[in-house]
């Protein structure tokens, strides 16, 4: 298979797990305050991690300019992130700690993540919760006026955090309120409408970025001492997702193809609860809150083929397959084993609704035990959701649901610095690959983000910024020059074909690609198969892909295509990292690794490490660097629901 | 479905703009509008014209980004949603329907459906915040919210932003969008400090952007996705008559 190139150094400190970040902070220089103004950084997206990168970074003294692609900071998508965030406060005094919420994330990652980030994202899990809660976000609280908690996705404890059903509206709210703070005191330059297109790189050190203007079409050129990417995942490469149709790879594939390597592309989180796809128009998938598995029991028909209405199916023709396979954890198993159990129902023809690809989630029972007025304050806003996307009333009538590409752990590889391999360059949040390991628990993507922004980052920036090696040019470097022409002739290139397809029909090709042979369900033949037929549709794209209108004003189709074309690329890396991965383990599951009973064969022996895959060039098999795991606390043991 | 559909093209701010006529057909109820929308541009891509350009990102109602005018009601026919959130069950086979852009002096069409709604943006500048460092915080529990008060914060700060209460106001006025923020900060403990500078800063950032004054017709209310009432509109006018005249001081 792949070369192995190298094995590469995360920087992480030792010593007592609890001691590392409080001495690898001490370890750090620092920049005097009187100083920092000297030192510009860009932070590219304004989601969670960015905006409260941005925001805290302008605080310390930094000047910071800011991008995002929406019109307004406030759009990111962390704001459609529903359930809430984890903390290990113990408000409940039920047993929490910081070790067990790095505990449970580390065996919830499947044992594929770094247990020195685990434990510094479970240390500061408190302090975001005080940081948030201080700024305004209007947390659910006790009649004593104490913060309220509950337990999500199947946790012993109740340690997660909530605003209602928008948890990550609200802290989005409350990073982009700290960050405008700092526009107000002229601390952040602010420039929304902006879509980062080329990282510039002098000597192979990070020295700004090239953006287009989405409103002009003109490119602008940033330098700057360091740049934070906090761009988000990349589950749009499936088409159909839970992501914003905005959502992309493109600023973290150009790093890539800059040099920064990109690790584990292939783990990503298929969620259970989505609502269904309805047809070929579907644009994307909406989220079910998880919460609702722990009321809903999920079914099929017992026997394949049945087409009857759910009401018209006895108790005894139907299977509850989750109650039955897992008798102890039940409907609240993790969601990789959810999503694996509903796609297994439904290959075997067991699917229900007009496309036989969705399965029951049934609240007949939670309503009876404890009538519809306590499910409606449950869940109330959800079913209203799903009423108005449906038309159908699960009061009265089951929902159905089915998996959908929800979260990506997989990211650019960054060290515990959250510095990628390029010097200069950060990535936080989604865009990294550090924290979660083969899948993320609920409740942990807004921690991540906020703990890399707030509170990581604007300390490990120094990493870079004292280093001695900043290059900081004019932007009149031929750096940049070559940046923006490079930029340029690219959307000259998509604009100039003028073939016979739409971006949005080549981007559905290749979703669906992605999603029979690199979704839920992955073998070796399938994967080589998808590698060649991405070849075969990446220059399909380049001679038919038709891109109306130009280069000059708001162009939303030139926009798409340069993301779909970045897909196209990026899809293959991450076919190319499924079938070096030959285990099965958490997101990822190969079906040539799987125990007599189908659960997940993972293999320690040969794959306990991060894949950081180094480009090589378009149509090139990228090279495989190594990042051993090694797990000093929690000791690999094999994930069981039963 | 077929459908009939009268929409805005303006090629940019600075040009004329005028309503064309398309005929969409193959449209399923199951569609969202914005899927609807989707659906005629395809056929327009393919037919050598431009695209209809419009607002949109996460399509779950959340976002705050999608932003038209469907036979002369913000975000369409039904209460409490917003344009992507609106199916296509909701029309009949046949319709004919009218789209446009948010219109109001303070947010200048970008190009067709989409609108420049950065003053907004100056609004939250002006001060909507709590300042408080990072790093600076006290124990979350240290500060204690009454329930009631948390709900009536939580209320308010379910604005997404999208400007459907300036686009329903007859005088395009930001009143609802401004106060939504002023009550959820107000109405916290954490929020006190600031309450008064807060209240007088935003509403003259508001009047500087060119928003109009409030004639309390209540068409915000009526067409705000979130729901959100005008009680906040009467807490802002309480503070920020309370710092005309006892000055900013909390």
């Amino acid at each position: 298979m792949s070369a192995f190139n190298s094995q590469l150094n995360s920087h992480s400190p030792t010593g007592p797990i609890e001691d590392r970040w409080t001495n690898h902070r001490f370890d750090l220089n620092l920049i005097n305050p009187a100083n920092r103004r000297k030192f510009k950084v860009i932070v590219v997206g304004t989601g969670l991690a960015g905006g409260s990168a941005a925001a805290t970074l302008a605080e310390m003294g930094y000047e910071v300019t800011s991008f995002c692609i929406q019109d307004s900071p406030r759009r990111a998508h962390s704001i459609a992130a529903q359930g809430g965030i984890n903390a290990s406060k113990n408000y409940q005094n039920d047993g929490d700690s910081t070790y067990r919420l790095f505990y449970d994330t580390v065996k919830g990652g499947d044992f594929r993540a770094r247990e020195s980030n685990v434990y510094r994202l479970a240390q500061v899990s408190g302090q975001i919760i005080d940081q948030c809660a201080a700024q305004g976000v209007p947390f659910a609280r006790e009649y004593g006026g104490y913060l309220a908690n509950r337990s999500f996705g199947g946790a012993q404890v109740s340690r997660t955090f909530y605003a209602r059903g928008q948890t990550g509206q609200q802290l989005l709210i409350g990073a982009y309120s700290a960050l405008m703070r700092q526009v107000s005191a002229g601390k952040v330059e602010l420039l929304p409408r902006r879509e980062m297109v080329e990282l510039v790189t002098v000597d192979g050190v990070a020295s700004g970025v090239v953006v287009r203007n989405l409103i002009t079409g003109e490119y602008e050129r940033h330098a700057a001492d360091a740049v934070l990417l906090c761009t988000g995942g990349y589950g749009n490469v499936f088409f159909l997702s839970t992501n914003a149709q905005a959502s992309n790879v493109t600023a973290a594939w150009r790093c890539h193809k800059k040099g920064a390597y990109f690790a584990n592309p292939c783990f990503t989180q298929i969620h259970p609860t989505c609502i269904p796809v309805s047809g070929d128009h579907q644009s994307k998938l909406t989220l079910m809150s998880e919460s609702l598995r722990n009321d809903g029991r999920v079914w099929v028909p017992a026997k394949a083929g049945d087409t009857r209405a759910p009401a018209d199916i006895p108790e005894s023709e139907r299977d509850y397959y989750l109650e039955r396979r897992y008798p102890s954890f039940g409907n609240l198993v993790p969601r990789d084993v959810a999503s694996r159990a509903s796609k297994l129902e439904c290959d075997e023809g067991r699917g229900i609704g007009n496309t036989g690809l969705a399965v029951y989630l049934d609240f007949a029972d939670a309503i009876k035990r404890d009538g519809e007025d306590a499910i409606r304050q449950r869940y109330g806003n959800l079913f209203q959701m799903y009423q108005m996307i449906t038309g159908e009333d699960p009061y009265r009538t089951p929902m159905r649901i089915f998996p959908a590409v929800h979260y990506t752990m997989g990211g650019l590889w960054v060290d515990y610095n959250l510095q990628t391999t390029v010097p200069g360059l950060f990535a936080l949040g989604e865009a990294n690959f550090s924290d979660h390991g083969a899948n993320r628990l609920g409740a942990s993507a807004l921690m991540q983000g906020l703990s890399d922004g707030y509170f990581v980052a604007p300390a490990t920036i120094t990493a870079h910024l004292a280093s001695g090696n900043v290059k900081r040019v004019s932007i009149d470097h031929p750096a940049f020059e070559e940046a923006e022409a490079h930029a340029k002739a690219r959307s000259n290139k998509l604009l100039s074909i003028q073939g016979g397809r739409t971006v949005e029909g080549l981007h559905r090709d290749l979703g669906q690609i992605m999603w029979d042979m690199v979704g839920m369900s992955r073998s070796g033949a399938g994967l080589r198969d998808a590698i060649s037929q991405i070849r075969a549709l990446r220059e399909e794209f380049w001679s038919e892909v038709r891109v109306p209108g130009e280069n000059s004003h708001l162009n939303p189709s030139l926009e798409k295509a340069g993301r779909v074309a970045d897909f196209m690329e990026f899809g293959e890396l991450m076919a190319q990292d499924a079938l070096n991965r030959e285990e099965s383990c958490g997101g990822h599951f190969r079906e040539e690794h799987q125990t007599e009973d189908g659960e997940a064969a993972r293999n320690d022996e040969d794959f306990s490490y991060a894949a950081a895959w180094e480009h090589q060039g378009v149509d090139k098999e990228a090279s495989l660097n190594k990042e051993d795991l090694t797990f000093e606390y929690v000791k690999p043991s094999t994930r069981s629901y039963k | 479905m077929k459908l009939t559909l009268q929409i805005w093209r303006q090629p940019s701010a600075e040009a004329d703009g005028n309503f064309e006529i398309y005929t969409v057909g193959g449209v399923s109820e199951d569609m969202s509008f914005l899927e609807m929308i989707d659906q005629l541009n395809r056929q327009i891509v393919l037919d050598g014209g431009e695209p209809v350009a419009f607002d949109h990102d996460c399509r779950e109602g959340i976002c705050g980004m999608c932003s038209m005018v469907i036979n002369g009601e913000v975000h369409g026919p039904i209460k409490g949603t917003t344009t992507c959130q609106l199916h296509m069950r909701s029309f009949k086979d046949g319709a004919k329907i009218v789209i446009e852009p948010f219109r109001a002096k303070a947010f200048p069409v970008v190009k067709d459906l989409a609108v420049d709604r950065s003053a907004f943006d100056a609004i939250i500048t002006a001060g909507g915040f709590i300042t408080s460092r990072t790093g600076s915080a006290p124990d979350g529990n240290a500060i204690l919210v009454p329930k009631e008060d948390a709900d009536q914060a939580m209320d308010a700060a379910a604005c997404i932003g999208c400007g459907g209460c300036v686009a329903a106001c007859p005088n395009a006025a930001a009143m609802l969008f401004t106060a939504a923020k002023v009550t959820h900060l107000g109405s916290l403990p954490q929020g006190q400090p600031e309450r008064r500078a807060r209240a007088l800063s935003m509403v003259q950032e508001m009047d500087s952007q060119g928003f109009g004054n409030c004639t309390n017709e209540r068409e915000c209310e009526a067409a705000c996705p979130k729901e959100i009432s005008v009680m906040t509109i009467a807490q802002m006018n309480r503070d920020y008559l309370r710092a005309s005249i006892a000055g900013d001081e909390a």
